[in-house]
């Protein structure tokens, strides 16, 4: 499924490029001095925890927020200059549910084609397939408010490429929805990936970001690390990371927290996730650090590091 | 351009039609308003019961209560036999007042030409008051004037001195509907169109769904003017409502022409519109743009001149109801429907209401350019 940069870099080039890109509200500065660029075609992840300005640089690529310093260029067109030639071309999905919840699935279809001047016989089949994509089949009359989360979810998705545009922003567009709807959703955005459509978008979950092609970890207004999920998991982190069981993990938790050698340590359920800098060495010292407090080690292994382990490693 | 437009104005009807409740009340307001102001707050005197304190039962005192039994604005509705009787009857709210005629007043009027009647108001309504005053006043003069003539053997058909002939124009019978209901088209509009227009923009930045319709093609222009059009034909609905209400059922005469009167209403609406869309730059809710509304509309109707007349204000109050556009307008639709008078007669009032719609037009679009949508 997930294509190769080579083929990426085959399409025509850039989808959107940021340079010294900067936002401050006040004395708060949310968006600070971020660089990065996404190439067409490929789903670029923009991860970060919330209040991190993952939605400030969205709103700002679209034109709807002034940038306070800094260069955006979103489908070869200045932003802000040229939003509106953007806007043309791009579908977008906010953090909020933004259809009409008091009309119809049919008819919120209808009138963001209309908005977006689809022209009528066009936008009569272009419905019915979103409301194929979407799992709505024969669902078209019911109103927009009685459906479930996934549904909703879709069927946003499907209001954002009615136009057919060459780029989309999703703003988190699967907060509080649950797993299966999740992995639906996602299938979808592969799709429209394949068929060549840019898909910039954020999220917060880690298991999320392992689907994008690229990614960009942002915290605190600033962009810490870039590359694909394997390459940030292979370049991004230094030292390694050992996954241990152990008979009382809290006990463990804590008495390995108290020795600086040890960069993270993290319980994942019933294991835990040390990152050490050499596995070798690492290895005797934990195993005496939980001997003196009496916990008895069942499993002690080498594991490649997860997103969220380098995520974590990156912003310490 | 004319089809994002039409996009937001069918859009903008479904809204209507998905929320019965709104529906009603749009619908219903002109109804409502016309039963309260056609019944309700008259302040036409007619049938006042007053309760009669004879302490002469004479030829002449019966002659007397039988000239204000004659009069339509009274009726006698008790004898009581003192004034602390009528009193306790007033206080109980039974009686509006009283006429109490003083043992002797038969005698005296033989004899001296000259006798005194008592006559009570409760004056709890002002307005009430002063008219049943001015009419027990009326009554007893133009029994007194009898009086003398008879006197001074003078034939009672003959001329007096000076014959004060009044006529009343307009509005003959003096009815208040004649003047209420007319003014309820100038109020209608603007609690439709006003508060209407600003609940529905700033609906959608409390949905969310303003971020959405901001990135696509549509301009602020657009989106305002197709959010406006349902609004304005159910402003132009719930007028004709009351016209017909009013001239159907209330007997409101129509004496100017229909055609200028929706005019110059259409007119006017220029104005509320853009008094909408300035309160939806300000409201951030829906709740917000309700108190905005009422906090324009109540003085705007208080000063208008809708219930007491612009004339009886304090002067300070007066120059400052000549920045509430509703007064021109009341003066305008009043103007048309009682005095029949056509646009030339109303050229101050209606270069008003232009200058306050271009005015407010233009910084409702102002304040619009600099915040967006």
């Amino acid at each position: 499924m997930v294509r190769s940069m080579n083929d990426l870099m085959d399409d025509a080039g850039f989808a959107v490029i940021v340079e010294g890109l900067t936002k401050k509200f006040g004395d708060f500065t949310a968006v600070d001095d971020i660089a990065f660029h996404v190439l067409r075609g490929e789903i670029f992840g923009f991860l970060g925890p919330n209040g991190s300005g993952k939605t400030t640089t969205i709103r700002m690529l679209l034109g709807l927020l002034m940038p306070t310093e800094g260069q955006m260029t979103v489908l070869d067109f200045q932003v802000p200059g040229q939003a509106e030639q953007v806007r043309l071309r791009c579908g977008y999905m906010s953090q909020k549910f933004s259809l009409y919840e008091d009309l119809t699935v049919a008819e919120n279809l209808r009138f963001f084609g209309r908005v977006y001047g689809v022209p009528p016989r066009r936008l009569r089949r272009r419905s019915r397939e979103i409301i194929v994509m979407a799992g709505l089949a024969g669902r078209g009359n019911e109103l927009t408010r009685n459906l479930s989360g996934g549904w909703r979810q879709r069927l946003a998705l499907g209001a954002a490429i009615l136009h057919d545009p060459d780029i989309l922003f999703l703003d988190e567009p699967t907060a509080g929805v649950d797993p299966v709807s999740r992995r639906q959703f996602w299938d979808l955005l592969y799709t429209l990936a394949d068929q060549g459509k840019t898909i910039f978008v954020t999220t917060h979950y880690m298991d999320e970001a392992e689907n994008c092609h690229r990614l960009a970890f942002i915290h605190r207004g600033r962009i810490v690390a870039t590359g694909s999920p394997q390459t940030l998991k292979q370049t991004q982190m230094s030292g390694e990371v050992l996954e241990i069981e152990v008979d009382c993990p809290e006990e463990a938790l804590r008495s390995l927290k108290t020795d600086p050698t040890f960069t993270e340590v993290a319980l994942y359920g019933r294991r835990l996730h040390v990152v050490v800098p050499e596995a070798v060495g690492a290895r005797a010292q934990i195993q005496h650090l939980l001997g003196a407090v009496g916990v008895s080690v069942s499993r002690m292994v080498v594991i490649p590091p997860s997103l969220e382990d380098v995520f974590i490693a990156r912003v310490r | 351009m004319l089809r994002r437009t039409l996009a937001i104005v069918i859009k903008e009807f479904r809204h209507i039609q998905r929320d019965p409740r709104s529906l009603a009340v749009m619908f219903l307001i002109p109804v409502v308003q016309l039963v309260l102001l056609g019944y309700a707050a008259t302040t036409d005197v007619q049938y006042l019961p007053i309760g009669v304190v004879d302490y002469d039962h004479s030829l002449p005192s019966r002659s007397l209560l039988n000239a204000y039994r004659a009069s339509d604005y009274f009726t006698i509705a008790a004898y009581l036999p003192d004034e602390s009787a009528l009193r306790s009857e007033v206080d109980r709210g039974k009686l509006r007042g009283g006429i109490i005629i003083p043992a002797g007043y038969g005698r005296d009027l033989e004899k001296t030409g000259k006798a005194q009647v008592g006559f009570v108001v409760d004056g709890s309504d002002p307005s009430i008051a002063q008219t049943a005053f001015s009419a027990a006043q009326a009554v007893g003069q133009a029994k007194s004037a009898e009086v003398v003539r008879q006197r001074l053997h003078i034939a009672s058909e003959a001329e007096p001195g000076i014959d004060v002939r009044a006529r009343v124009w307009y509005n003959p019978e003096m009815r208040s509907q004649n003047f209420m209901i007319p003014g309820l088209i100038g109020t209608v509009l603007t609690l439709i169109t006003m508060l209407m227009t600003a609940l529905a923009i700033v609906r959608e930045r409390e949905w969310g769904t303003i971020e959405q319709l901001v990135v696509t093609p549509v301009k602020p222009l657009e989106l305002v003017v197709g959010k406006v059009i349902p609004y304005i034909f159910i402003a132009f609905w719930d007028l004709i409502e009351i016209l017909v209400i009013g001239v159907w059922w209330f007997k409101v005469p129509i004496r100017g022409s229909v055609p200028l009167l929706l005019q110059l209403s259409a007119l006017y609406l220029m104005t509320s519109l853009a008094l909408g869309l300035l309160i939806s730059s300000v409201a951030n809710t829906q709740q917000e743009a309700m108190f905005l509304s009422y906090f324009i509309l109540l003085p705007s109707i208080f000063l208008s001149g809708f219930f007491f007349p612009v004339e009886a204000m304090p002067k300070a109050l007066q120059l400052v109801s000549d920045l509430v556009p509703l007064k021109y307008v009341l003066i305008i639709v009043r103007g048309v429907i009682l005095k029949g008078v056509g646009l030339p007669d109303l050229q101050g009032p209606v270069l008003a209401v232009t200058l306050f719609g271009i005015v407010l037009l233009l910084v409702a679009a102002a304040r619009f350019r600099k915040q967006g949508i």
